[in-house]
């Protein structure tokens, strides 16, 4: 990606993301008072974090592919679980991902 | 100190040191996926809310299109809205405060605001801004610590970062699934993703996923 393309990203989702906070705080209560409205914006954060674990867990471009990530997230998996601490869970899988790296 | 306001700020610099930490991660893996250092830090600065941060370097590092990458990371941001409206009547703040406010309203600030409740709206205040501010400093002095590491480290792949970044969104998610319907909603957004992945341009599957939090949120249960 060239160097325009990840400033337009930065400078866009900073306003965005920014102006969607600004929003909340200037709307009317009953503007998003909308139970259906409601019900899917809390699962939203819910389905895209998922597709993400799967996106950069198992998927290259547009193929699945298992490697070491796998095990990394495999042992996240195991961390979490075993109620880890965040910290603990990422570096684990981090180490776990890297020795299978070099391993292979 | 009142005794009261003394748990508010423990609670406050709990999640701040503990949440701001993981600005490392974010640094990263944003230098890992090919923003600069500069890009890296503006974004903690500016975007500040951890989630649609992730998810953009992570649509970009799979190569996804820049759309993609701002369309997923303003759709993971619209849940700071609904946290805002919570707030807003909570704070009572005008002008310049209230963009400060709306700035540092995320998942943290918002959770240790109202988890204050049973201690009065003065404490309620306290721990949103404590917190809201807090975070915004940890996370961006380590936000720089792990730019700079990544660049000083290369490969990505040999430090074990390229998994540890499933790992955190895993991690994202997990505290979220609080009962058998929500993690019936994670294991089908997962299945999804997978099953579209071949067949749609890369980054897409990511945004096409939100369709079925709108299926599964349509009817209540």
């Amino acid at each position: 990606m060239s160097s325009s393309t990840t400033w337009t990203v930065v400078i866009a989702i900073s306003v965005l993301c920014l102006a969607i906070k600004v929003f909340g705080h200037y709307v009317p209560e009953r503007w998003l008072a909308n139970p259906r409205l409601q019900r899917i914006n809390a699962l939203i954060p819910i389905a895209l974090l998922s597709a993400l674990v799967v996106a950069q867990g198992v998927v290259l471009r547009t193929h699945v592919v298992i490697d070491h990530r796998l095990a990394g997230l495999g042992v996240a998996l195991v961390a979490l679980l075993a109620k880890a601490p965040f910290p603990v869970v990422v570096v684990a899988a981090a180490l776990t991902s890297a020795v299978v790296y070099h391993l292979h | 100190m009142a005794p009261v306001l003394r748990n508010t700020v423990r609670d406050a610099l709990s999640v701040s040191v503990t949440v701001g930490a993981y600005g490392v991660a974010f640094g990263a893996a944003s230098v890992a996926a090919g923003f600069s250092v500069l890009q890296t830090c503006l974004f903690s600065l500016f975007t500040f809310t951890g989630a649609s941060q992730f998810a953009a370097v992570g649509v970009v590092a799979s190569g996804g299109p820049a759309v993609s990458a701002i369309a997923t990371a303003a759709m993971l941001g619209t849940r700071n809205a609904l946290y805002a409206i919570q707030m807003a009547p909570l704070l009572r703040v005008r002008g310049f405060r209230k963009i400060a406010a709306a700035h540092v309203t995320i998942d943290e600030s918002t959770g240790v605001a109202l988890s204050q409740t049973p201690r009065g709206v003065e404490a309620v205040r306290a721990g949103f801004w404590l917190t809201g501010l807090g975070v915004f400093f940890f996370w961006n002095v380590f936000t720089l610590l792990g730019a700079l590491g990544a660049k000083a480290l290369g490969n990505p792949a040999s430090w074990g970062l390229d998994g540890a970044v499933p790992a955190v969104f895993l991690g994202l998610v997990w505290p979220r699934l609080e009962n058998t319907f929500l993690r019936l909603v994670a294991v089908t957004s997962m299945v999804f993703a997978v099953v579209v992945t071949p067949w749609l341009p890369v980054g897409l599957p990511i945004i096409a996923t939100a369709l079925v939090a709108v299926v599964l949120g349509w009817r209540e249960r």
